[in-house]
């Protein structure tokens, strides 16, 4: 399968990772030859296959719903690139 | 005593036990061996103040006879995993100036039962590689060298590195789709990537959570078996660690293998395989039948299909867990352009933040998760990984102990060769994936040279939990393999 420069950008855009248009050629033709690869599976008979969740079969455990931590704001906030009173600090989000 | 740093963890142990040495002294070995070793570019964050504060209590507790087997044992630890105060990076510019304000539950297990922690090793960024190209900080080197300088593998070249060339007794290191193993096999040293949820994957900076696996990368097997057990147990802070017993693996190293039936699986005989891969192959064969096992022929039918699958899985379980480096809670944020909103700010840090490899994986995890695409390849993707491990299911079933085949495809590489794409990389883990995919426990042992002089490993696979049965087997293989070669020293 063959991925375009748009599908590529497209991509890119999704998982917020900034491309220059100069790079999109290069980085289309390598998710081309990955998925190229990738294709191979649909040799594969897969009818009847149960899509796997665990691979071991295991339950997992359950624990009581209670609050077990917290009074860390300062912990929490020590490796922030920007922390302001107490909060993470981000450019403007709503107008 | 001389050559402290060549020392196993058993045979410090005992030493120390018997007051012939001490941690302190040991670690100051350690520390003026890995001063000493700036050209292998292994250990990227030195904690010599922890790791003599450590060495002193771990005298204390020698001394008053509460020393567990890892008491006062010199050890470096993968820059994957999260250390209180000390950076941890992932060797990724994305996580730049992080120090965690808390302890992964690996490093919390080694610290109670003694151990000394030297410092941060080098790997490739996010664990994403298998030449330790990737990392911010520039190649680990192999200690083995013929001209050029070689790759020590990857992911964990650093700790490869560190325990090759005897900066540090062992290390820790973690397993994807071969992280342990095929390092382990560049470098002429034991890795064993434990049953996937044998060892709590709780502080360590997430790659792809369901194969994901902490292990010992270690000088020998008993080693290996002693730093498992510090390692390995339940943990209520991963759901996924399973809540059953750790036997004492090294009292079940007993060296007798007979009537242990081993499967050698017919598709792992790859077209192209160099001769010496082959050859080393047969000898493993040889030596384990000699010890009194029985060789089986098996097949794995859904061999081939393994990295296909696990180039899907594990960039789009990458693609969910990077999604939370974005620049606002830790690590590194872009410097915005008046005008930009937090758009632009997810999208630049993201693009300076993390290398080619990372950003590769993360956008074909990404392409591969999303609408119109999700059942062709990821579905698709984790049904022939049900058939993969139902592959090795049947053949546990039919009374097989262990399989043996090659670690790697070959010798440990120059560093700095250029492959055509991404893909030829990827071939690396040809013999190591099918193990994470199916769950499994998996060993690399050392077990000859090639023609050149390098180390070759074998690889041991599993039953699920049966560790200790496994890493017996991988003692008989190494006590008739007898690899004693070791680098020379150039660095």
């Amino acid at each position: 399968m063959s991925i375009d420069e748009g599908t590529a950008a497209r991509v890119a855009k999704l998982a917020r990772i900034r491309v220059e248009e100069a790079d999109l050629p290069a980085l289309a033709q390598e998710f081309s030859t990955i998925l190229g690869f990738i294709e191979q599976l649909n040799e594969v008979d897969v009818d009847g296959v149960e899509p796997m969740t665990s691979v071991t079969p295991m339950r997992l455990k359950r624990r009581d719903d209670v609050v077990t931590d917290g009074n860390q704001q300062a912990a929490v906030l020590a490796n922030a690139p920007d922390a302001r009173e107490g909060f993470f600090a981000v450019p403007k989000v709503v107008e | 005593m001389t050559d402290l740093t060549k020392l196993t963890i058993s045979a410090a142990r005992d030493a120390l036990r018997k007051g012939e040495t001490t941690a302190a002294e040991l670690t100051e070995a350690c520390l003026t061996a890995i001063e000493g070793a700036g050209a292998l570019n292994a250990f990227v964050h030195h904690t010599p103040e922890i790791a003599r504060a450590q060495a002193a209590a771990a005298d204390t507790r020698i001394k008053a006879g509460d020393a567990p087997d890892m008491c006062g044992i010199p050890l470096g630890i993968k820059d994957l995993f999260c250390t209180k105060g000390v950076p941890s990076q992932a060797a990724s510019r994305i996580l730049e100036g992080f120090k965690p304000e808390y302890e992964s539950t690996v490093t919390t297990r080694l610290f109670e039962a003694g151990s000394v922690m030297l410092g941060k090793l080098n790997m490739d960024e996010f664990a994403m590689g298998s030449s330790n190209e990737t990392s911010t900080y520039g190649d680990a080197v192999n200690p083995w060298k013929i001209d050029a300088p070689l790759t020590p593998g990857g992911s964990s070249g650093g700790s490869a590195a560190a325990v090759a060339a005897d900066l540090c007794l062992a290390a820790t290191g973690t397993d994807t789709g071969g992280s342990i193993r095929q390092p382990a096999a560049f470098t002429g040293i034991t890795g064993l990537k434990p049953t996937y949820g044998r060892v709590s994957r709780w502080g360590i900076v997430a790659f792809a959570s369901s194969l994901d696996q902490a292990g010992p990368m270690t000088k020998d097997v008993r080693d290996a078996a002693i730093m498992l057990g510090a390692m390995a147990g339940h943990d209520p802070l991963d759901s996924t660690s399973a809540d059953i017993p750790v036997p004492d693996f090294e009292a079940m190293l007993t060296g007798d293998i007979r009537g242990k039936k081993i499967g050698i699986p017919r598709e792992y005989r790859m077209d192209g395989m160099p001769d010496e891969i082959e050859s080393l192959w047969t000898q493993g064969q040889e030596m384990l039948r000699d010890a009194g096992a029985e060789m089986v022929d098996i097949s794995l039918p859904h061999t081939k299909y393994a990295l296909p699958a696990y180039y899907v899985i594990a960039p789009a379980e990458a693609s969910s867990n990077l999604a939370r480096y974005d620049g606002v809670r830790f690590g590194h944020r872009a410097k915005l352009a008046a005008g930009d909103g937090i758009t632009e700010m997810y999208e630049k840090t993201r693009a300076e933040g993390f290398g080619a490899e990372v950003q590769r994986r993360v956008m074909v995890g990404t392409y591969v998760l999303s609408a119109g695409f999700y059942d062709a390849y990821y579905n698709r993707a984790r049904k022939v990984r049900a058939l993969i491990k139902r592959d090795f299911d049947e053949v546990f079933a039919k009374g097989v102990d262990a399989i043996l085949t090659p670690a790697t495809p070959s010798a440990a590489f120059a560093l700095g060769q250029k492959f055509d794409d991404p893909v030829q990389m990827y071939l690396n883990d040809v013999f190591t994936v099918t193990v994470n995919l199916a769950g499994l426990p998996g060993i690399a042992v050392p077990t000859g040279v090639d023609k050149q002089g390098l180390p070759l490993g074998l690889q041991l696979i599993g039953r699920p939990w049966e560790e200790g049965d496994l890493l017996n087997t991988a003692y008989s293989l190494e006590r008739a393999a007898q690899f004693v070669a070791k680098p020379g020293k150039w660095w």
